[in-house]
């Protein structure tokens, strides 16, 4: 459904089978697949752990973390049940990637959640996704029930004797249920309410049991590093930065879209000439380089590797691959406030922090860019964001505060300028008032 | 309460997916939804017995969920993103065209049943943006113009 797109900067793993018809299981076999996982059924649980943490494949959901280590702290005995949770619950703003994968290839998630499975000791998957994408859902259920009338999945798959069931999980519209406690709360039946760690999940996870939670691109990344290599796989991107990376480049870009590029590719390289630059003559202002949650970056520092560890150094997060690009054209007090909204809505209020924080930064910000912002506003917005950092159960105040935090740092002036009653600076010249058809 | 047996195939199949019976409910909810419009309380209650729930216990969950709703909706829902992405590309211009369109505001219903209008957080579809989502079905690359003639294909689609 979603256009894809290509340039020759694109070095195509995860997206290798996209437009290849590889939703057929036949077609998916033809294209090396479920090769990997019957190799993995030839190796010992710490090879393969071991194979995955040596290629340096870090955690696509936008936490980072290194994919063969969250594997390996699964205890080997466990009374309870192990179970895989691929996340498929995509619902940070500007991230628009595992969609691509479930649409194109869901036996490579299929595959990356056995292999996860074989590497930890589990028999039992579970693959979420979120309640919006409903045809993708569909597409998943029948690449399972395919597996399942290949003999993949189930008893006794490819005759090694071993076990192993995938189940279909579908959402219904929650962005906080992204967090791996909450996810398991929802998969639960259950409101999404983060849980209190430690115990972490790959201790005390799904009703108890041990629990490897993943996101989609990274599951998907696993079958290809099986069969390429460690070492193929970690010198493709950056060190301690393995692979690739699927990019979503949105906003006021002119080549929007999905590339799958290098870690560690040059963000302005990405910008200009990946995304083709900034259409109709304006300026870059800024850019948002890890989704929603993440600070801002200005156009004197967007000569940054996009891996996990330049971006954090550059002040900002590599986050969850969404890049949306703002032109001079884009109001930063209403990007401010947008993204503050979304925050606001999506807060479960479990953590007060949380959801005192973002009501009072919408209504601060609305009354702001309406024109009714005193200057004092401007520092009480940075202070209120500092004290929402790491004092909840979940990430969210985080995301709700760091982006926050880097509006008023870096574009003070812009907010100065709402001052004293004066209308939006943006509103006169920007697209808001540009005529729309009736 | 009756539902179909699509539904009730795929209720008895899910439940034998997990070591708890209310591991069904998030999903469950939404098939449900699909098929009655909304979430009433027959459909909450026959799903709380279901799954020996609590009737509150079952309201709390909904209450979570975003795209769960106990009242009912026009027969398309018609829903717009206006967040980051979508906004920097006319998003918030793409609802304000569609209440205009629609003489609705947000999550308001036309006269005749046929859109509910609701204003909707990242639906996945940032480089394609602005997006909106009738029902399930997503749209894409949208202008004001290509509103009008989506708009005009689920009218038809109703007549038909």
């Amino acid at each position: 459904m979603a256009d894809l797109v290509s340039h020759p900067d694109e070095v195509k793993v995860v997206s290798k089978r996209f437009g290849q018809g590889a939703t057929n299981i036949d077609r998916y076999l033809e294209l090396d697949g479920y090769k990997a996982v019957q190799k993995a059924l030839t190796m010992q649980p710490d090879e393969i752990i071991n194979l995955v943490k040596n290629s340096g494949l870090r955690g696509r959901g936008g936490a980072g973390f290194n994919t063969g280590l969250k594997w390996s702290f699964v205890p080997k005995q466990s009374a309870k049940p192990k179970y895989i949770l691929c996340n498929g619950d995509e619902s940070e703003p500007g991230t628009c990637k595992d969609r691509l994968i479930f649409e194109h290839d869901p036996h490579a998630i299929i595959e990356g959640v056995m292999i996860a499975g074989l590497a930890v000791g589990s028999q039992t998957g579970y693959i979420y996704v979120r309640g919006e994408y409903r045809y993708l859902l569909e597409i998943v259920q029948k690449a399972i029930a395919d597996a399942y009338a290949k003999g993949f999945l189930g008893k006794n798959i490819f005759g090694s004797g071993k076990t192993f069931d995938i189940y279909w999980h579908g959402g219904a519209g929650a962005y906080e249920v992204g967090e791996e406690s909450a996810l398991m709360e929802s998969l639960e039946g259950k409101r999404g309410i983060p849980r209190i760690r430690p115990p972490f999940p790959a201790v005390v996870g799904l009703w108890g049991g041990p629990t490897v939670i993943n996101n989609a691109e990274t599951l998907a990344s696993v079958p290809h590093i099986l069969l390429g290599g460690p070492e193929w796989y970690a010198n493709l991107g950056t060190p301690k930065n393995g692979g690739t990376r699927l990019f979503c480049l949105g906003g006021n870009v002119a080549k929007p879209g999905v590339y799958e590029l290098p870690m560690g590719y040059n963000l302005k390289k990405m910008i200009y000439d990946v995304g083709g630059g900034i259409p109709n003559g304006r300026k870059l202002k800024g850019v948002v380089p890890g989704g929603s949650s993440v600070a801002i970056l200005t156009p004197d520092e967007i000569d940054v590797a996009m891996d996990f560890d330049s971006v954090l150094k550059a002040g900002s997060m590599l986050g969850s691959g969404g890049v949306v690009i703002l032109d001079d054209t884009a109001c930063i007090v209403k990007f401010a406030l947008r993204t503050t909204k979304f925050y606001k809505h999506e807060s479960c209020g479990w953590c007060i922090p949380c959801r005192e924080g973002t009501d009072w930064l919408e209504k601060t910000l609305t009354r702001f860019h309406a024109g009714g912002g005193v200057k004092k506003d401007i520092d009480n917005m940075y202070y209120l964001s500092e004290n929402m950092l790491g004092r909840t159960f979940c990430p969210l105040g985080d995301a709700a505060a760091m982006p926050i935090m880097a509006f008023v740092k870096k574009f003070r002036k812009e907010f100065e300028d709402h001052l004293d009653g004066k209308p939006c600076p943006f509103e006169k010249a920007g697209r808001a008032q540009e005529p729309v058809l009736a | 309460m009756k539902f179909s047996d699509k539904f009730e195939a795929r209720f008895t199949e899910m439940l034998t997916h997990y070591p708890t019976q209310r591991s069904v409910l998030v999903p469950t909810l939404l098939y449900a939804q699909d098929e009655v419009g909304y979430l009433s309380d027959e459909v909450i209650l026959e799903l709380a017995e279901r799954l020996a729930l609590s009737e509150l216990d079952v309201r709390n969950v909904i209450s979570y969920y975003s795209m769960l709703t106990t009242k009912p909706r026009g027969k398309f829902n018609v829903q717009v993103c206006t967040n980051i992405a979508c906004m920097l590309r006319g998003g918030e211009e793409l609802l304000e065209h569609c209440e205009r369109k629609l003489g609705v505001g947000n999550k308001g219903t036309t006269k005749d049943g046929m859109f509910t209008l609701e204003e909707v957080e990242c639906i996945g579809a940032c480089s394609w943006a602005p997006a909106v989502q009738v029902n399930y079905d997503f749209h894409e690359n949208l202008t004001p113009e290509k509103m009008d003639e989506v708009l005009e294909q689920y009218r038809n689609k109703a007549a038909r």
